[in-house]
């Protein structure tokens, strides 16, 4: 049976720090390589880099990235945070991962999906959508989501449930909702966000948001019927590992990959 | 030395690096001369069938594979690659395959996700060197939307549950595929790609 996910997310800025990583005496505790072999040794099924870098030289500082990544983590990896052009998508593949995920691009150039999809598989398209909470004018009651851009600051007008079939139909082969509302809180996931999403569109959804412990993964992996659950802070700073969410899940009829000991000397 | 055979379908560094971290020299080759020198060989490949089949054709290599295999020299197909060692697939059209393994691929039922993508276990139905010290029920890391029917059961290595079983290791003697990723998949994935270099 297909195993849910659960994918730890590093924020990376210069190809060399992890924002977010609780400074020690270990000098090697923020670099991205180190903490990613850390994560692959304690189960991760796939990991996230999201690149924060903000200069001329991003394309040449993620190559490197991921490079360094293809060379010592052996699991799936998927690189986002600044994808605009098919040249950049093209950079993250041939490097070796496998997966681009776009996000803000998407609504300004929604030909860059397609062309990925078309030119890599849409597997290897992520569509990213960060999504923030409206009241609905038409129905009182129920509540929608509005996508935003630009790490929160930008309000596009658009509804998050229409934007994410759009995705998928222009090629998107997985979606990472992140709430914006939950980011941050450790309060748990949106799960209603998720669950919706999910029940409209026939790729594997990403919950991401609002991560505070094994409880709100199991919550968004079963009622809110996502596929895989990411999460940076819990994991970054030990507050738990990924043997024990994967064991709290495990323990609850959710189908997790377990940790295996494997002699490869 | 292992040949990894680049035939224009998709990504072959990270199978190299990956050979590379369990000890093995893996060199990325894309002429016949370069299969036929190779004690080991890996057809690797993500994509179409019908497209897969056509670059191996014009880059006349299909001769040199099935003359590695027939020799005996110890090959892996993996995902694609592994699909191509079948007679047919009914991929967008017929297409002929390289034939060395009797059966089909198909598509799977309606009913299932496809693509099939991420980790999902195999169950081991025989002892191979390949999969020397891999436990039973493994997980690996899987990207496809066809699988293999195998027309001969002693072919099917190992077997994956995705709404039907499939062959998700098929083979026989020295010659196998898998169908999922093994330089994706971890520890279970290195230990396939170690027993290649070393034991099969």
């Amino acid at each position: 049976m297909l195993a849910r996910r659960i994918i730890p997310c590093l924020d990376v800025k210069n190809g060399r720090n992890v924002r977010g990583v609780k400074f020690s005496a270990d000098k090697d505790a923020g670099d991205p390589i180190e903490l990613a072999k850390r994560y692959d040794a304690e189960g991760a099924d796939e990991l996230v880099f999201y690149d924060i870098t903000a200069s001329a030289e991003k394309r040449d500082i993620v190559a490197e990235l991921v490079r360094r990544v293809s060379e010592e983590v052996f699991i799936p990896f998927t690189v986002g945070g600044g994808v605009r052009t098919y040249y950049d998508i093209r950079t993250i593949i041939e490097g070796g991962a496998e997966k681009a995920s776009i996000n803000s691009a998407a609504i300004h150039t929604p030909e860059i999906i397609t062309q990925g999809a078309e030119s890599f598989g849409s597997q290897a398209i992520v569509g990213s959508i960060d999504a923030i909470r409206r009241s609905n004018p038409d129905q009182i009651e129920d509540v929608c989501w509005e996508v935003v851009i630009n790490g929160g600051r930008t309000y596009t007008g658009r509804d998050a449930l229409e934007w994410a079939e759009e995705l998928v139909d222009l090629g998107a082969g997985e979606l990472v909702l992140n709430s914006i509302d939950a980011d941050g809180t450790k309060d748990g996931y949106d799960i209603e966000l998720n669950r919706m999403v999910a029940e409209r569109v026939d790729v594997p959804i990403v919950a991401s948001g609002g991560a505070g412990g094994p409880e709100d993964m199991y919550a968004v992996l079963s009622e809110g019927k996502a596929s895989a659950a990411l999460a940076a802070s819990i994991f970054h700073y030990s507050q738990y590992s990924i043997v024990e969410v994967k064991t709290y899940l495990a323990e609850r009829g959710v189908p997790v990959r377990p940790k295996i000991e494997i002699d490869l000397t | 030395m292992i040949a990894v055979v680049n035939y224009g379908m998709g990504n072959l560094r990270s199978v190299q690096k990956a050979f590379e971290h369990v000890g093995a020299k893996a060199v990325i080759v894309d002429r016949p001369e370069d299969i036929d020198a190779a004690d080991r060989v890996v057809l690797p490949g993500v994509g179409a069938f019908g497209d897969a089949m056509n670059n191996l054709k014009t880059e006349g290599l299909i001769a040199p594979i099935v003359r590695a295999i027939s020799e005996g020299r110890p090959f892996l197909g993996i995902c694609l690659g592994l699909q191509l060692m079948f007679a047919e697939s009914e991929e967008m059209g017929q297409h002929r395959g390289l034939d060395i393994l009797p059966g089909k691929v198909k598509r799977f039922p309606e009913g299932q996700r496809v693509p099939q993508i991420g980790w999902n276990e195999v169950r081991i139905q025989r002892e191979t060197a390949l999969l020397d010290g891999v436990p039973d029920r493994s997980y690996f890391y899987f990207v496809h939307s066809f699988f293999v029917a195998s027309e001969r059961d002693e072919d099917v290595v190992g077997v994956t549950d995705y709404g039907i079983d499939y062959a998700s290791i098929a083979g026989n003697d020295r010659a196998f595929g898998v169908q999922f990723h093994p330089e994706k998949s971890q520890d279970a994935g290195l230990k396939i790609l170690k027993n290649f270099a070393e034991k099969v």
